[in-house]
Order: C-alpha cells, then structure tokens, then sequence
C-alpha cells in the first residue's frame, strides 16, 4: 500500500514538473506579437492570453497542491526536537 | 476638498485598525516579529499578495503599459502567477517548516545556521537592507505622484510650486510622503507583524476592490466596452500617432477627434504592416516621436519612446520574479504562518489575484495613450485617468485611498522586516541571546524602523522624478539575482559557506555594475534586450556551484539538519 502511494507520488509530482515546464513555454506566445485584434470587443488576444494563463498557473497550483503536497514537511516541522 | 477629506478618513481608519492589532498583540518579541505563527489561510494570502503588490502594480503597471502597451502583462503579470506560486510551494514553505522547527525569524538566521557562517550574515545584512531600499522608495514616490494630480486646486495659495502646472494648489509629494511613513509607523509601531497582516488583509481587498470600480467607471466614461477597446492611440497611412477620441469634460462623453488629432509620427517598426494599427495593444517594436511641454522653459521638446515588447525581453523578464524567494519581508510573511496547510490558498489564489490587479491596470495604460498627451509622467497615468474620466470628488477619494492602500500594505511589511533583521541578526546576535530583555529588544526594532523610515523619506525625496516602474525592476533583478543562494541552500547538500559569499559577491557585483550602466535606477537592457538579471543570476549560480565544489562540504551535522532523512525533504 505504501509502496502504491509512493508510485502515485512520484507520478503526480513529475506531471507537476511537466504542466510546469509547459506552461512556461507557452508563456512565450510568439504567435500572438504583431495580433491586435480584440477579443470580446476590448480585450486585445495578447492580453486575453496571458490572463488566461495566469488562470491555468492558478489550476497548477491546485493540482500540485492535490498530487505533489510535500505532507512530510508539516510533520517534520511540528515534530518536536 | 471633498477627495482629501476621504483620503484622510481612510487614513484614520487604518490608525483605528493598529489600534485594535495593538489590544492584541501578546508583548513578546515573537508575536511582534511573526506573529506567533499564528496566521492562516486567508490572512497569509492577503497579506503576502498586499505586500507584493505594490505602487508597482497599479501605479507602475498603468504607467509601463501607457509607454509599452499590453506586452506589461505578459512581461511581469502572468509569468510572476507561475514563478511565485511555484517559490511559494518550493520555497515558501519549506523555510517555514526549518523555520519553525528551528525558531528562526529572519532569512539571514536560516543562512548562518544551513552555511555555518557568522560572516555570511553580516554581508547579507546591508545587501538586503541596500535592495529594500528602493522597494521602499517606490512606496513613497508613487503615494507623491498619486495624490497631487487628484488634490489640485484644494490649497492653491499654499502649495504655490506643483509637479506640473495643472496641479496648482495639490498636496505637494513631501507632504503625502511624509503623511503615509508616519501613518505606517505608527500602526506597525502599535500592533507589528500581526497589525501589518491585519492592515495588509484590509487595505489588499480595498485595493482590489476599489481597483474594479475605478475599471468599471473608466470604461463606462470613454463610451462602454466596445469604444474604451478602440480608444488607444493609432497609426495612420502617412504614419502619424492620432487620437481618434476626446473626453469632453463639458459632457461628461468621450467624443470622436474630427479629424483625429496628431500626437507623435513613427520613427521605426519591425512590423511593416502598422497602418491603421493601435501600437498599445500588440507587442511589436515600434519607434515613435513624441513631443511634451518642457516644465520649465514651456517650450515643446521631442522624444522618443519604444512601444511593445523585445522578444528577448519578454524571455529574460522570468528571471526577475524570482526576487519573490529572497524577499526578506515575505520571508517573515511565511514565517507567520500557522501550518504549511495556510500556503495551500496563496498557492492557487496568487496568479488569480495578480490578474484581477493587473488586467484593469494595464488596460488603462494602453487605453490613456489615446486620450491623455504623451507627455505625461508615466507614474501619473492612473490619478490622471481618475482625474480626467471620473469627476466625482467621493469617489475619485475613494479609488485613490485604493492606490494608497496597495502603497501602504507593502510599506509596512518592509519597515518591519527592516527592523526585524537589524535587532535579530546584528544586536541580539553580537550580543548574546540573554543580554537584553524582551522589552528592551521590541524597543531597539522599533527604534531601526524609525530610522529607515526617517533614510527612506528624505531618499523618496531626492528621488522623487524616479520612474517607479523601473526602479521596481531594479529591486527585484537584485534579489532575483540571490536567488541561487536560497534555492542551494535548501536543494543541494554539496552547497558550501564559500561558494554562498562567492554568490553573494557576484550577485550584488555584477548588479551595481548595471545599476550604475543605467544611471542608477533608469530602464537597461544588454544586447538584443536581455534584462541585467538574467547575467546577474546566472553569475551568481555559476559563482555558487563552482566555489561549492572547489570548497570543503558543510559536516555531516548541519547536513542533518537541514537534510534530514525524510523521502520529500
């Protein structure tokens, strides 16, 4: 059983790492530089990109919180001396 | 004198809320310096997103993006939501776990202990102190740059020498500066890390607040959502910079420009289909001639501004949200704490919180260029903007107590970590844990804080025409470029006390040397536009990495420490 949780762990942890390092390359949305076009009326795409990508990093978070939460760390720091 | 009269009750209110913080505090040097870990969820989320968000975001935000246009978001916004939300998770919250375990209050304490080093913290020391520095600064001159535009005509036999001719008769820079230092002194002197957590958690979510109204009113004065879309500046066939729109102040309308109204002409572009383009909404290197009125000899001068993006610049922009790890003031925030569950709520609300800040600001900026004249301050944009669209004096008071409250909720943390890591790190240090009381160590932190916000001002002061945006920037590049030495200390056991003063040195080397390349405090790119802290962090990780493995390894003891034999640690 612990050896299955630990396999999920570590799985969970390298998608973390994965969608992280994704995200990072869609951070640079060279497609969209010389697009002014807007979306919804008032939002230029390059902007509704990025806000939407700051909407994706909160999901991460989430998902790193669900999958890859470091729970050892809050029982080595309230574990006393 | 209706805004002032509302900015000042707002004032007062906060004074009321250190009062309160101060019927709670507990009298330990504890409870003043992390608040006896005791902080939770929603507390630390807002006040470490208030702290991080300051005159930067809504003054400096509005600002780049009316010189930029929208590339600001993508630049500082959206990649800052990945890399925090990943310093908080990686770092954040395995400082807290050393830093409970072990009782530290300060980084420089976590440093000594992790390198074995005494020396190591008294070189950290006035490097920290050296970078805050500006951050504070910042504070103070965008409170300055704020308050004058929406104040002018209250005392115009007065204050007889304004910033710029139409603020005749607004409260003068000096004077809010020194209004808002003493309104935060005194609530971080009364109620310490608990009141600046509890003055942070209100002053963020009215500035969040009071943020979306100001947007709200914004678009609704230039014509609704389809019109404020069409507003920026734009590029005509014989490559003219036009306003196609005016706000009439008679009417209370924007109005179409007939014919639209020439407002610069275009030097270069590296797009050559820039007819009919607004250059404020793409991120295409644009060249464009301006003219303003010199503020002296009223005379017209031109200039030149870059609009967009370089694309190395928006790559090597990901170094600079790094400085959140080595942030001595967010550093203290984590140690506030109540357990590692509290960071779970920042974690996923941090990059959402910056987006509902920032989207509005930077779309205001990129909207100002088409109705405000180019020569404008940037760090005046947002007052001018409340100034010009939103005419009712409550309001106008209330949006801008907004700015200040986004001002005052990063102020308050930096004074305190200031004070913090004076009294820890260099005089119950060098003196020993017994030698003073508790009483007696609360009194020499509050008396450092007095004392840097004495230095601050009279900087803010000298510094007053600084653009906040940049200056920000340049914060930040120092402490990203420390980063290496946080990231080692807590991921790489071969990490050496060498090879961390190695980093150190080079960091803070290499970023005086470009500090000083960019006039002290100016915007500064290397080659195709590679921001200074990128060459600074890679210095200091190479400086880290090579000195670490030509050094001796720390003992098996300090590795124990802080490598314990844990399978996540």
């Amino acid at each position: 059983m612990k050896a299955m949780s630990e396999s999920n762990s570590k799985v969970g942890n390298s998608t973390v790492w994965f969608l992280f390092i994704m995200l990072f390359f869609l951070h640079q949305d060279l497609w969209w530089w010389d697009d002014a076009r807007l979306v919804l009326g008032f939002l230029p795409i390059g902007l509704a990109y990025h806000a939407i990508f700051s909407i994706a990093c909160s999901g991460l978070g989430w998902l790193a919180i669900k999958f890859a939460w470091p729970s050892e760390l809050e029982a080595f720091a309230e574990e006393r001396k | 004198m209706t805004t002032l009269l509302v900015i000042i009750g707002y004032l007062c209110l906060l004074l009321g809320l250190g009062f309160f913080s101060n019927r709670l505090f507990r009298g330990t040097s504890k409870d003043y310096f992390v608040a006896s870990h005791s902080i939770g969820p929603f507390l630390l989320l807002m006040s470490v997103f208030g702290t991080t968000m300051t005159a930067f975001a809504l003054v400096g935000s509005t600002g780049k993006s009316f010189e930029r246009g929208i590339g600001t978001y993508g630049l500082m916004a959206s990649i800052s939501g990945l890399i925090h939300a990943a310093i908080f998770f990686l770092v954040g919250i395995r400082l807290w776990a050393f830093g409970k375990k072990h009782g530290y209050i300060t980084q420089i304490q976590f440093f000594r202990a992790r390198f074995e080093s005494d020396a190591l913290g008294y070189l950290l020391f006035p490097i920290l102190v050296l970078l805050v520095i500006p951050y504070l600064l910042i504070g103070i001159i965008g409170a300055g740059k704020t308050i004058e535009p929406v104040t002018a005509g209250a005392f115009p036999n007065l204050f007889t020498h304004p910033s710029a001719p139409p603020w005749l008769g607004g409260i003068p820079p000096w004077l809010t500066g020194l209004v808002v230092s003493m309104v935060v002194l005194a609530y971080v002197f009364m109620g310490g890390s608990r009141g600046a957590a509890y003055a942070n958690t209100f002053q963020t979510m009215v500035f969040m607040v009071m943020g979306l109204v100001a947007f709200v009113f914004i678009i609704d004065r230039l014509g609704g959502v389809e019109r404020a879309g069409k507003v920026a500046a734009r590029i005509t066939q014989n490559g003219m910079v036009v306003q196609d729109y005016r706000f009439d102040k008679a009417t209370q309308k924007t109005l179409l420009n007939q014919p639209p109204k020439a407002i610069g002409k275009l030097i270069a572009s590296e797009s050559s289909e820039f007819v009919d383009q607004r250059p404020h909404l793409w991120r295409v290197p644009t060249i464009v001639e301006f003219k303003k009125k010199d503020p002296v000899t009223g005379s017209l001068v031109s200039f030149n501004r870059e609009l967009g993006i370089p694309f190395f610049t928006f790559v090597t922009y990901l170094f600079i949200p790094l400085s959140v790890g080595m942030f001595p003031h967010l550093f203290q925030h984590w140690l506030t704490a109540k357990s590692a569950k509290s960071f779970r709520l920042t974690v996923i609300a941090h990059p959402l919180c910056i987006m509902i800040v920032w989207v509005p600001c930077v779309l205001v900026g990129a909207w100002a260029s088409g109705v405000l004249p180019p020569g404008v301050p940037p760090p005046a944009i947002l007052s001018a903007m409340l100034n010009l669209l939103v005419g009712d004096p409550v309001l106008t008071g209330l949006l801008t107590a907004g700015v200040l409250a986004a001002i005052m909720s990063s102020l308050d943390s930096q004074f305190l970590c200031l004070g913090t890591i004076f009294t820890n790190d260099v005089v119950v240090h060098r003196s020993g844990a017994g030698r003073y009381s508790d009483k007696q160590i609360l009194l020499i932190a509050r008396v450092f804080i007095v004392a840097i916000v004495a230095l601050t001002y009279v900087l803010a002061m000298l510094a007053k025409d600084a653009n906040v945006f940049d200056l920000a920037i340049w914060c930040f590049s120092g402490f990203s470029a420390l980063f290496p030495v946080v990231f080692s200390a807590l991921y790489w056991k071969r990490a050496t006390k060498q090879g961390a003063v190695a980093s150190v040195l080079a960091a803070v080397l290499s970023w005086l040397y470009f500090f000083h390349l960019s006039g002290y405090g100016g915007e500064y790119f290397i080659g195709p536009g590679i921001v200074p802290a990128a060459i600074c962090f890679t210095l200091a990780a190479v400086a880290m990495v090579v000195v670490s493995l030509l050094t001796k390894a720390p003992s098996e003891e300090t590795l124990k420490k802080f490598f314990p034999q844990v399978d996540k640690l």
